[in-house]
């Protein structure tokens, strides 16, 4: 090193040979496979967990997820309490974190959805503090805003190499994008891998990076491949989701936003994937294409990809096993975060760009919000999901539901839980009858003109309480079980626990 | 109604339909046993159709059990009037009532 | 020119199938044609029956025309059926295996009888499905027997079995009953009504089946299956060149009335009664099929 004044050293920094910085593991000659664990406990150990703080999982596996339960069971025999438990949503296979909360190693959750035997636990007052419920963009909003701050994050892959390099689309247990995990990767403080397969270095690309990656755990099994899809993936035979579909695509094609170059996001369900096919064929017949579709993907957008009838698909979330294979071999085809997708905070979310949503409601009442978080009875069993951040965002978001399900009304005077709200809803439509917002009364002419009957809302209402009668009120007691989190952090409403 | 009563049945347990028994009782009236998967929100009206069915047919001294799921106030109305028919053994009923 | 009620698709739903009966007006069908007879099980006939009675009575199919297929009346079942339905109200009662005239005027006589002891105003109408090669054979005269006879139907599988056949996707088998049944009902003036597709699946054979029918100049066809509906109602739906046409000679035939014209006549031709009536009919059916809007 040569010689120099050391005034010119004004911001004091640091001579070759003085130590700069600590890593968490040794630097310079570590070993190459320093990041592999010998277990999940000792991952554990290795990431500093301490009683109250936050870890964190994704949910790409759905109902297939094999990891939380385990990681969980091993934290609570560790000794560990008071933790908060951030997944980014949780599904009817996650029922034994009941215990977990029980035993108080659980003491605050955050989540997208709740359902099955937890959300009904929770809804008759299981935790002290109120479960924090947010929306897929939201949840990114309070990792930004600090709200949330994962201490350690445990992201289950099917393959990862030795150094951090892991990604959803191959291997035994597809899930396909990890839109949501790449948040944890990139926020949380200390990140734990668990992959079912380890291969050679770079497994790239790569969705969650070596730069973000503390610990890798090789485990038998990270999911059930036959569970990991979000239910039906064969076009409906059901007449009612066919008819439901078919109102929807012509809603579509006389909007006037179905023309070349349009986007839309639908979801799962029997009626949304069937949308996709009719539109599909209004989109051949009329030679238009769409210049992306948006969101959870299913194998039916991956078939409008492959016929040349949309030219991307921004993929956050694959819903089946279609989705996932195509993410990893079709280069229009491309993984998303969710910070990208949907966060009303980012500087760019995809959302933002989208023409037409689909979605589905528990409930809607006659001032169009929606609830897709409680059930008729009040308990918690739903997900607020990308619900409100694309109904807010697109131009127009079309409600899909049977106004009554068996005898229970879809359509109410007050839904029991908003999530998202009214003024962001466009259009609902029933099997027996559509209703446009009032404020857009040019796209109620349109549909109208196009030959569909429009009816008003509170119709519908009265026709759902036709046939069902009058619902009985469900009786709650005054404490607060869940917070429903709007996507910008505010408080858009609470959920009692039933009396 | 001072026919004899035997037990009986009609309908089914699937989605939108419901299941209802009629057996002799030593009680006043009607007594009803209700099972529902929408018991929280529609109890008691469901009750109250049983009730006015079973009314109609002017029928005592029964006890009358649904398993409920979910089915429409004319389902039910369709499902008890046909139990306690059978029940009583009659097979020409009097529209007029029903 | 009275005018003629669509009836391009009639839906048959089992009255033993609860959640049936409770969705079929969904679907909108032009008639919903409730059945007490080969879809019920001997030991549901009451059960089905009671329903059938609450659901007519229902609101939910107050604004769709009922059709009811009773019991035939030589069984224990088929006046225990029409007491119960014309009571509910049922607009048309469908007769099963229609074979002579006799069989229609008997149930005309008890359907008549029933009205006068209820004190029912409203004239049920009639509805023979003709599943029989006797039936075929008597259609003519089956078809001019009641003034409450809306139309005849094919009744096809039974029909086959009667033949000595089986239906086939081509339909040969049906030629003879299908023509005689269309030709019977034009000459009375009344309905005529294709059998059922059973395969549901089978969209393509469906279609290529409705096309011909509406081709011979059928009415309609009963269905199964809600999924049929819109296959079929899309089958029967006028073209916009068909629709601008009806427009023309509407727009003709008002502009005559207004002016006080005797004879109407559309680019220098003649326009009579008959084609009027025609382009009333192709504008009905465009705004059935929900291809004609309302202007705003």
């Amino acid at each position: 090193m040569k010689n120099f004044d050391k005034s010119i050293n004004t911001q004091a920094l640091t001579p070759i040979g003085a130590p700069v910085f600590t890593c968490k593991e040794k630097c310079k000659g570590q070993e190459r496979d320093a990041k592999l664990c010998e277990s999940i406990e000792e991952s554990i150990r290795r990431s500093g967990l301490r009683d109250g703080m936050t870890i964190s999982f994704h949910h790409a596996f759905r109902g297939g997820d094999l990891i939380l339960n385990r990681v969980m069971d091993i934290i609570a025999k560790m000794g560990f309490k008071d933790l908060t438990l951030a997944s980014s949503s949780l599904a009817s296979v996650h029922d034994p974190v009941i215990e977990h909360i029980k035993s108080g190693v659980v003491t605050q959750i955050y989540t997208s959805g709740l359902r099955s035997k937890l959300g009904e636990a929770i809804s008759k007052g299981l935790m002290e503090k109120p479960v924090q419920i947010h929306s897929h963009g939201g949840r990114v909003h309070l990792l930004q805003s600090g709200e949330l701050s994962i201490d350690v994050a445990f992201l289950g892959v099917p393959v990862c190499d030795r150094f951090g390099n892991a990604n959803g689309h191959s291997g035994r247990s597809k899930c396909g994008s990890l839109g949501y995990a790449m948040m944890d990767a990139q926020y949380a403080k200390y990140v734990v891998v668990l992959t079912e397969a380890l291969e050679e270095y770079p497994n790239v690309p790569a969705s969650l990076h070596q730069d973000q990656v503390d610990a890798v755990v090789l485990v038998d099994e990270v999911g059930d491949p036959a569970k990991i899809g979000a239910g039906e993936t064969r076009m409906t035979t059901n007449p009612k989701e066919l008819m439901l579909a078919r109102l929807t695509t012509k809603i579509i094609e006389h909007s006037g936003l179905f023309k070349e170059g349009f986007s839309v996001q639908t979801g799962t369900g029997g009626a949304s994937l069937a949308t996709t096919v009719f539109l599909s064929e209004k989109m051949e017949e009329q030679n238009i294409k769409a210049s992306f579709g948006l969101g959870g993907i299913t194998g039916t957008m991956v078939y409008m990809l492959k016929r040349g009838l949309v030219k991307k698909l921004l993929d956050v979330q694959s819903f089946d096993e279609f989705a996932a294979k195509s993410l990893g071999e079709n280069k229009d085809h491309i993984e998303i975060s969710a910070n990208e997708y949907a966060n009303p905070s980012s500087k760019g979310a995809a959302i933002k760009q989208l023409d037409i949503v689909v979605l589905s409601a528990l409930e809607v009442d006659v001032d169009f919000n929606v609830n897709v978080i409680t059930g008729s009875k009040g308990l918690l069993r739903g997900a607020s999901g990308g619900h409100s951040d694309t109904a807010a965002e697109a131009k127009l978001s079309i409600i899909v539901a049977p106004l009554t399900r068996g005898r229970i009304p879809t359509v109410t005077k007050r839904v029991n839980t908003i999530v998202t709200p009214g003024s962001t809803v466009d259009v609902v439509v029933t099997d027996q009858g559509i209703a446009v917002n009032p404020k857009h009364a040019e796209l109620k002419a349109r549909l109208k003109k196009a030959g569909l009957e429009i009816v008003e809302m509170q119709e519908l209402y009265e026709r759902a309480i036709a046939l069902c009668g009058e619902p009985q009120n469900i009786a709650y007691t005054d404490k607060v079980v869940a917070v429903i989190r709007y996507r910008d952090g505010s408080i858009i409403d609470v959920v009692r626990q039933l009396a | 109604m001072s026919k004899k009563v035997e037990p009986a049945h009609a309908g089914t347990l699937e989605s939108s339909d419901l299941f209802v028994r009629v057996v002799p009782c030593e009680c006043e009236g009607v007594e009803i046993e209700l099972e529902s998967s929408v018991y929280e929100i529609y109890a008691d009206a469901i009750k109250a159709t049983i009730l006015e069915s079973a009314n109609a047919l002017k029928a005592t001294g029964i006890k009358i059990m649904v398993q409920d799921k979910g089915a429409l106030d004319y389902v039910i109305k369709a499902r008890v009037e046909a139990a306690i028919l059978r029940a009583y053994g009659i097979n020409e009923p009097d529209w007029s009532v029903l | 020119m009275k005018k003629q009620k669509l009836r391009r698709s009639m839906l048959f739903v089992p009255g033993s199938n609860t959640g049936m009966v409770c969705n079929a007006f969904i679907y909108k069908p032009d008639t919903v044609m409730f059945d007490l007879e080969d879809s019920v099980a001997l030991a549901e006939k009451d059960t089905a029956r009671l329903m059938v009675f609450h659901a007519l009575q229902h609101f939910t199919y107050k604004n769709i025309e009922t059709a009811v297929r009773v019991n035939p009346l030589d069984t224990p079942f088929g006046l225990l059926d029409l007491e119960a339905v014309i009571r509910g109200g049922a607009d048309i009662i469908r007769l099963p295996k229609t074979d002579t005239v006799d069989d229609v005027l008997e149930m005309e006589q008890e359907i008549a009888h029933i009205e006068n002891k209820i004190g029912r105003e409203k004239k049920t109408m009639m509805l023979a499905a003709i599943e029989s090669a006797l039936g075929v054979v008597n259609a003519v005269d089956i078809a001019r027997s009641s003034k409450r006879l809306m139309g005849i139907a094919l009744g096809a599988e039974d029909f086959v079995r009667d033949l000595h056949t089986q239906r086939t996707k081509e339909g040969h088998e049906l030629m003879a009953a299908r023509n005689q049944i269309l030709l019977a009902a034009r000459a009375a003036k009344i309905g005529a009504f294709d059998s059922i597709f059973s395969d549901i699946k089978d969209k393509e054979g469906f279609m290529h089946e409705v096309a011909y029918i509406k081709g011979l100049g059928f009415d309609g066809k009963s269905l199964i299956n809600p999924t049929q509906i819109p296959w079929l109602h899309k089958a029967f739906e006028p073209t916009p060149k068909d629709i601008n046409w009806a427009r023309e000679v509407i727009e003709a035939a008002k502009d005559a009335t207004i002016r006080g014209l005797g004879a109407v006549s559309l680019n220098g031709k003649m326009v009579d009664a008959p084609i009027v009536a025609r382009a009333e009919w192709i504008i009905e059916l465009a705004r059935a099929s929900g291809v004609l809007g309302e202007e705003a």
